[in-house]
């Protein structure tokens, strides 16, 4: 560890742009990125721009969680997960990452390393390198301790066209894993309900298993489920393919603590977050392939079809294991627990 | 998910939807001519639409919603106050979660956090109190909301302040009865309703008995139901036999869960700390007798109307309710959510209107949310 940066916490000195503002950058963050330039700017190459008719794919996300560190995960692993994610979705291998940083002052210095060490264990994992980055520090209460914003640089094959208009009737929907993981995780860590459980977030970069899929079948379209959960990623796909998706109730991958705590507080895990969870539709005829390669990929274990796109009213509905069916909505606002 | 997925068995839901069609049969209910069922509480109305248990019974059966969703009946002048209390300084303002969006003339409480008043979500009057302790420079005040189901733990939290003395610890309390509000229907002159399913939650409390007028004086069948599609399609089994058989009975179905009697602890709790107000506003309603609890002078100290200097005037307090909105003719079963004129068209739940579009529980969120865009297309 380096010995120039001896204090405990963030302060507004380590903003100042002096002495002080080199040594935690350099202390904390680009020994552990080791970014290749130590100009202004990343210079980047890759045999993947030399394809013809490849693309580039670019995204950026802000990353704001409480508490920032949570059972399965922290804010620095969600930033990597989440902008990997939102590349590998659309069909893009994920390459390079950037990472700016608002730190809070008296934010533990000890905190900053811990989340820049998941971070790049998260990079390295899911095969992307961390190539730029910056930080500020803004006075108490100004910040919530840190928020990570990520932007990401991918580059789509020309042969890939992922997109959710592109949904036909009867195609498959099929879902990586188990929802709402993270969300249930997140209510329960923040303390204040007293809820006891066994969850972890599901925080997962899924550029793997993405490549893993696309290699086996055809992918239609594909969306992450974060916020909003998948109810909200499902009637967004609905809205702009112009067909109604069926879900199956008793097909949805959900663990006993997630409906539990989903109970309990009169919530519904159709809308719960999720920070390792996708939905991709693919021709019924390529499902059972699809399924395959998915669950041949640690994330997509336990991967499930929970539906289907049919031709009609561009919404979501759900056949109840009780036997009726209600339509899944966009969520309005945050869902809030019910008073009784 | 045992305990929960036996109240949700698809099998045992087809024998008693079978026994619902020939009773309804023998009855001679039809579309033209239904049967009219009241569920009085919010959280029966959530469970039919997200069971579908509306399309699963015979057309026959009509399920008029009641006024038991407390956030919905909140009267737009008492968000006010809140918003009031709130916004002064020194104040920690909690509440539960589901009133956080309730719109006042002004503001919500999401609004007021917002533009900077301290308001913290709780899930008990138990955290308010905690929150009490662990700021004793700071006034917390708990906006003590809903019936008789979460009276009684606001309730306990008085009095466990009184113990403590805490003397920055004050309940805004806005607690109603649900009995008062159901005879108020019957005595409506356009009342179709021909029985009622009854809160179960509430009769935990309060006990079966606070309902034998609904049988006694009017001749209407009641049934204290479950919340679970079982219990819902078993109790309104119950009272489709009773009409069939001429009865008009109080009928416990969640005996599970309720003693005839109530919960002597919590009514002993309740009697304690409050006394009935001469009347209360229920948006969509308008002022019902004795249908409102406030805090009894012995325990002044802990109440936020005494400390805030803001009281309660019966009847010269009504907000105009907003030009167009039927939730009164909803509420007593005169019209559906979807014959409305704002239902979709000025009133979703995004920008409710009413006070039954407020929470996921009212009857117009709850057609919104589970059959919004396919009601507003049939009713085109």
């Amino acid at each position: 560890m380096n010995k120039m940066l001896r204090d405990e916490r963030v302060t507004l000195s380590h903003g100042g742009g002096g002495k002080a503002m080199r040594d935690l950058i350099q202390s904390v963050f680009t020994d552990v990125f080791e970014p290749e330039s130590s100009e202004d700017q990343a210079r980047l190459m890759s045999d993947a721009l030399l394809e013809k008719g490849a693309k580039l794919a670019f995204t950026t996300d802000s990353y704001v969680v409480t508490p920032v560190e949570f059972p399965g995960g922290d804010i620095g692993k969600i930033a990597v997960c989440g902008t990997v994610n939102d590349l590998a979705v659309g069909g893009a291998k994920p390459l390079w990452l950037s990472a700016a940083f608002i730190i809070e002052e008296g934010t533990e210095i000890a905190l900053l390393r811990r989340i820049v060490a998941s971070m790049k264990a998260e990079a390295d994992k899911a095969g992307v390198k961390i190539v730029t980055g910056d930080t500020k520090v803004v006075g108490r209460g100004s910040a919530d301790q840190v928020f990570i914003t990520s932007s990401g640089v991918g580059v789509i094959p020309a042969d890939r066209d992922i997109r959710a208009d592109s949904i036909q009737d009867g195609d498959v929907a099929i879902v990586n894993g188990v929802l709402g993981d993270h969300g249930a995780t997140i209510l329960a860590a923040r303390g204040d309900m007293m809820l006891m459980s066994d969850l972890q977030s599901d925080c997962a970069a899924l550029g793997h298993l993405m490549e893993a899929v696309c290699h086996a079948v055809p992918v239609r379209a594909c969306r992450d489920a974060t916020r909003g959960g998948i109810a909200s990623s499902l009637n967004e796909m609905a809205e702009a393919a112009g067909l109604s998706i069926e879900l199956d109730e008793t097909t949805l991958p959900l663990r006993a603590e997630v409906k539990g705590t989903c109970e309990i507080l009169g919530l519904d895990p159709l809308y719960l977050a999720n920070e390792g969870t996708l939905v991709l539709f693919v021709a019924p005829e390529h499902a059972d392939a699809a399924l395959a390669a998915m669950r041949s990929v640690d994330t997509g274990r336990d991967a499930a079809i929970i539906g289907r796109a049919k031709a009609g009213t561009p919404m979501v509905t759900m056949k109840t294991a009780f036997g009726g069916s209600r339509i899944v909505d966009m969520l309005v606002g945050e869902q809030l627990p019910r008073i009784c | 998910m045992r305990y929960v997925e036996e109240f949700r068995d698809p099998q045992a839901a087809k024998a008693l939807l079978s026994k619902i069609e020939k009773v309804t049969a023998e009855i001679g209910a039809t579309k033209e001519k239904p049967i009219h069922i009241m569920e009085i509480c919010g959280g029966h109305t959530h469970a039919i639409f997200r069971y579908g248990l509306d399309r699963l019974t015979p057309e026959g059966i009509e399920f008029i919603h009641g006024p038991g969703c407390p956030v919905c009946v909140l009267p737009m002048s008492r968000v006010d106050e809140c918003v009031q209390i709130a916004e002064k300084d020194n104040v920690i303002f909690t509440t539960f979660g589901d009133a956080m969006r309730v719109p006042g003339t002004r503001k919500s409480l999401l609004q007021a956090k917002a533009d900077g008043a301290d308001i913290r979500m709780v899930y008990s009057p138990l955290d308010a109190l905690e929150l009490a302790r662990r700021n004793p420079d700071k006034e917390v005040v708990f906006f003590g909301l809903g019936f008789e189901t979460t009276t009684p733990s606001t309730a306990l939290s008085i009095q466990q302040a009184a113990r403590e003395g805490l003397p920055n610890f004050s309940v805004f309390c806005n607690h109603i009865t649900v009995p008062e509000p159901i005879k108020v229907l019957l005595d409506d002159p356009y009342m179709v309703l021909d029985g009622f399913v009854g809160p179960g939650h509430v009769s935990m409390v309060i006990g079966i008995h606070p309902y034998d007028f609904i049988a006694q004086d009017y001749g209407k069948p009641i049934v204290v139901a479950g919340f679970e599609p079982l219990d819902l399609l078993q109790s309104v089994l119950m009272v489709l036999e009773q009409i069939r058989d001429g009865r008009a009975e109080v009928e416990n179905q969640y005996a599970r869960i309720v003693p005839e009697h109530g919960n002597p602890v919590s009514i002993a709790a309740m009697a304690d700390v409050y006394q009935r107000r001469p009347s209360f506003e229920w948006r969509g309603l308008g002022e019902i007798d004795s249908s409102g609890l406030r805090i009894r002078d012995q325990y002044k100290a802990f109440d936020a109307e005494e400390k805030f200097g803001i009281g309660y005037a019966a009847g010269q307090r009504s907000v105009q309710e907003p030009d167009g909105c039927e939730c009164g003719a909803v509420m007593t079963g005169r019209i559906k959510p979807t014959a409305c004129p704002k239902f979709g068209n000025g009133c979703t739940p995004e920008m409710p209107l009413g006070a039954l579009m407020v929470s996921s529980e009212g009857a117009c969120a709850a057609y919104w949310q589970y059959g919004g865009r396919r009601a507003v297309e049939a009713a085109e």
